[in-house]
């Protein structure tokens, strides 16, 4: 692979000193919530791996994990494309078209055989032989089965192509499945939300490039960096919330004062997601601090889950500490131990239930 | 019988086809056939992916409608779902309040904006631009060359744009072009010098730092991008200036400050980079003015950003209708008419039973999917090597105005602007005109101008300044407000579904970045019973008609010459002046949501 110039270079050679490089490692290293102490790995990494190819497909989709990709602020986006990695086939922004754009995939197929990143954008239909979404003549399905087999790791982008997202919502007419039900062989990397936040899409990115391996995932196969935390957990209006203080209608004193949004249907307290930490466009707001409950957009089958204005019935009773993996496999074990929590929740409830947590 | 009519085109010549069709949103194929001179004389445009979204609406809450909606486009984000809050209210004779009004409006424009913008430069800009050729510019000549088109724009050292083509060189250096690999870098429609293309690079990369910014706006009232949140009834960002708890109020001073700085760059932007960017390209092209179609004809508008709530005379950008190239008559439009839209599919991948021959109202829309090539077609099922547009070739139906294909988006809306006598757009359109004229010695008329793919090019560019420039007048104004006291921002008083009627029916019109969008709802007990969208890539994109005429892509096509058949530069020039969004076009509906066809894992 020695083609392919390290991420060390490739600034070096933009004339950024060795001063700045080490700046640009720390930065990273706190940007991924890692503290000073890796900044030095960082650096090794950087100074030692080579840029790294990838081919972005883009199924059934809206095109939104594009662009919330292009969002992103650290990294810029543009140092993202032109420095950290190859971007060789992405047929939202690239020059080519027609047989030129499927060389291109096939050149970087061919050359980079089992070193290329696989990104995928939306989800492949099975109806109609596949020709609900067609590529080059043929269905969708093939080009990304194709791209699939000789990549290195396959990055599942946005809530499309990691649960199947609006297509697949009940009743589902172009049968469109997220990619892990076709693609069953290689590790897949899902980074859902409607559309991931733009920093967690270049952050998952940036740390494959620089540790050269995928993030730790949790048992759904979510990055635990970015979802393993509710965004309830984290939300600036969750003191209101333990003190009972609640918008009961849109535009009251409270929706004025800043009050919890659970009882206008807020999704917070059951949608892993790095909202209210990262924040969304550079960390300008989120939804909830827009007034707006959370939809639960990163969470599967969200679609189906009842109205978006629907008061969560069942919170579960859990802490901060219980993460997504044990909350997955209560509900893979089929224990409905949800225990009905509807507004009440003081600041006394939460101490009556925390000897109950494990559930 | 007009030209664009299926029946005057020549498909005896040579083949090209483009599948992917790309720096567009979604899956879209052309086809076209040139004669012995390479002059395109026949083009079939097919959308190539249908996802049935308002067939999942059906039998939801119709306040929820927005979020699904919204997903129609992320590229176009917020535009469905303001669309769609529209047609709920309306169907349920809501009003809200002026604040609501003008957060939405500024939402809607910072859409605008940001999106002609990425439009331009990221999508549009490789079909004008030669970033290798820019390898050969001298940077003091392309400062001279910025001063000259811009001379506001702050980056205009020669430094800069050295520091500018030496990552640029070192890029190209290593061999892996990335994005622009493959790219037709030598094909001689390139023209631009080369200190053009080293500018027109240096701003690509300006303006994909700038656009992050300007949607931060819509960060501050909807709470992300993409896709921010909107609400029936109004909007869910409160406001709270002074009192308690306003600094964790949604819009309070420090979040209405914020938005005005997003306004005052993204302005800045414009009228100094992006309208001159456009008008120094034309001037250069100024021979290439293909691509008219039908712009020189027949051309749709709703009409948007009205002044005043509930007048849609005082609308910034006015409705209406050109037929025929008659700028003299704008007819009135009634989207409620059942006569004025309708949509066919006979050359569609949809059935009407046993009438595929008929047109029909979104209100009273059917939509079949039945997937089948004509006799005509090479290659298989799962493998088309070349489509048969004799039959049914695309996933987009085929809208029609009193039976007229129209084209929508903003260089319909500016034409009709212009003939209504909007003066804003006037001076807009009658300034450039006379920049373009000047700097290149020709006398162009507006009738010869406007009606090309550089016309369409130039219209985003000027909306995207009245989108800016307005955007200081919403805000204002919502201050005003507010200083006189009203600080409402939801009208709750049918929130309520038990005070809906039993059925209702409404419609949301809007002028989305690329044209006239429409959605149609009917509500029974509470839920949704119909959902129908006809959005702008649908007419844009749309395939012949039962009557045989062609739509606005296909016909902007014809009679192009190409340099070089097998590289697509002059194809992706003009479909991309209509910056195709085609997971829009394609979502339409199944009447009983039933499974479409056997599942058959490949």
């Amino acid at each position: 692979m020695s083609q392919i110039e390290t991420f060390y270079e490739v600034m070096r050679r933009q004339g950024i000193t060795r001063r700045s490089f080490l700046k640009y490692c720390s930065l990273t290293a706190a940007a991924l919530g890692l503290g000073p102490t890796f900044a030095p790995k960082i650096a090794n990494a950087m100074e030692t791996k080579p840029r790294t190819p990838v081919l972005w497909l883009h199924g059934l989709e809206c095109t939104c994990c594009s662009e919330s990709f292009i969002r992103s602020a650290h990294p810029l986006v543009k140092d993202v494309v032109l420095s950290m990695i190859s971007l060789d086939y992405d047929d939202t922004l690239m020059a080519a078209a027609g047989h030129q754009a499927e060389q291109s995939l096939e050149d970087t197929m061919k050359k980079y055989k089992g070193e290329y990143i696989l990104a995928v954008e939306g989800n492949p239909p099975l109806n109609e032989d596949g020709m609900f979404c067609i590529v080059g003549g043929k269905p969708f399905l093939d080009q990304l089965k194709h791209a699939a087999k000789d990549a290195k790791a396959i990055i599942a982008w946005g809530s499309c192509a990691s649960w199947g997202c609006v297509q697949a919502a009940r009743p589902n007419p172009t049968q469109a499945v997220p990619i892990h039900k076709v693609i069953t062989d290689k590790p897949i990397i899902k980074v859902p939300g409607c559309p991931p936040i733009a920093e967690v899409m270049t952050g998952v990115i940036t740390y494959m490039l620089t540790f050269g391996c995928i993030p730790e995932l949790d048992r759904q196969g979510r990055p635990k960096m970015f979802y393993s935390q509710r965004i309830h957990d984290k939300c600036y209006r969750r003191p209101h919330f333990d003190a009972g203080q609640f918008v009961e209608h849109w535009d009251d004193e409270g929706a004025r004062k800043g009050y919890c949004l659970y009882k206008v249907g807020c999704k917070g307290p059951t949608t892993y997601n790095a909202c209210s930490t990262v924040r969304w466009n550079e960390g300008t707001s989120f939804p909830i601090q827009a007034g707006h409950g959370c939809i639960g957009c990163s969470e599967e089958g969200f679609w189906d889950k009842g109205s978006f204005y629907d008061r969560l019935s069942n919170i579960q009773q859990f802490g901060i500490e219980q993460n997504a993996d044990q909350i997955g496999m209560a509900v893979a074990g089929g224990v409905g131990a949800a225990i009905a929590g509807h507004a009440a929740v003081s600041a006394i409830k939460r101490a009556q239930h925390k000897g109950e947590q494990e559930s | 019988m007009s030209e664009l009519n299926a029946s005057q085109l020549d498909n005896t010549g040579r083949r090209i086809v483009v599948d992917p069709v790309t720096r567009i949103e979604g899956h879209m194929r052309c086809e076209v056939n040139v004669d012995d001179n390479n002059v395109i004389r026949n083009a079939v445009s097919t959308g190539t992916m249908w996802r049935g979204l308002e067939v999942i609406l059906k039998g939801r809450d119709p306040r929820d409608a927005w979020a699904f909606v919204e997903r129609i486009c992320g590229v176009c984000t917020g535009t469905h779902a303001l669309t769609s809050v529209r047609a709920v209210e309306d169907a349920l004779g809501i009003e809200i309040p002026l604040n609501a009004h003008l957060i939405r409006h500024l939402m809607d424009k910072t859409l605008q904006v940001h999106d002609h913008i990425v439009h331009f430069y990221h999508l549009h800009a490789l079909d004008w631009v030669n970033p290798v050729n820019a390898l050969k510019a001298d940077p003091k000549a392309t400062s001279e060359l910025q001063q000259m088109v811009s001379p506001a724009h702050p980056k205009s050292s020669p430094g800069y744009f050295k520091d500018v083509q030496t990552r640029l060189k070192k890029f190209v250096e290593t061999g892996q072009l990335g994005l622009f690999a493959n790219g037709y870098w030598d094909n001689p429609a390139y023209k631009l010098p080369p200190e053009a293309d080293l500018m027109a690079v240096a701003h690509y990369l300006e303006a994909l730092d700038l656009q992050k910014d300007i949607v931060k706006i819509h960060a501050i009232f909807g709470g992300k991008n993409p896709h921010p949140n909107f609400m029936v009834g109004g909007v869910a960002c409160a406001i709270n200036l002074d009192g308690t708890g306003a600094s964790g109020a949604p819009v309070n001073m420090t979040s209405l400050n914020f938005v005005l700085e997003r306004i005052r760059e993204a302005r800045e932007f414009t009228k100094n980079v992006y309208l001159p960017d456009v008008l120094a390209v034309a001037s250069i092209y100024k021979d290439w003015l293909y691509g008219g179609g039908l712009a020189s004809q027949n051309l749709l508008s709703y009409g948007t950003y009205t002044q005043v709530p509930g007048d849609k005379s005082t609308d910034l950008l006015p409705a209406g209708a050109i037929v025929n190239g008659n700028w003299d008559e704008v007819h009135p439009v009634d989207v409620r008419d059942p006569s004025e839209i309708q949509e066919f599919v006979t050359h569609s991948w949809y059935s009407y039973g046993d009438n595929d021959e008929q047109g029909l109202h979104p209100w009273d829309g059917v939509t079949e999917p039945k997937f089948e090539l004509g006799p005509n077609t090479k290659g298989s099922r799962t493998d088309i090597k070349q489509l048969d547009e004799s039959a049914k070739y695309s996933w987009i139906k085929a809208p029609r105005w009193k039976g007229h294909a129209m084209e929508v988006g903003p260089l319909a809306r500016y034409i009709i602007a212009y003939a209504s006598g909007r003066e804003y757009v006037q001076e807009q359109v009658n300034r450039s005109l006379a920049t373009f004229n000047q700097a290149t010695g020709l006398q162009l008329g507006l009738k010869q101008f406007l009606p090309s793919t550089l016309g369409r090019t130039l219209a985003r560019a000027l909306e995207c300044e009245l989108c800016a420039d307005s955007m200081l007048d919403d805000w204002h104004q919502l201050v005003d407000n507010i200083r006189n006291g009203d600080s409402s921002t939801a009208n709750v008083d049918k929130w309520d579904p038990s005070t809906w009627p039993k059925e209702a029916k409404g419609v949301g019109i809007n002028e989305a970045p690329r044209g006239a969008l429409g959605h149609w709802i009917k509500i029974k007990d509470g839920k949704i019973d119909n959902y129908q969208a006809i959005v702008p890539t649908t007419w844009n994109g749309s395939p012949r008609d039962a009557e045989g005429n062609i739509g606005a892509y296909e016909a902007a096509l014809l009679n192009t010459p190409m340099e070089r058949p097998d590289e697509p530069v002059e194809i992706l020039r003009t479909l991309h002046s209509f910056d195709p969004c085609l997971a829009c076009s394609t979502h339409v509906m199944s009447e009983d949501g039933r499974e479409l066809t056997k599942v058959k894992i490949r």
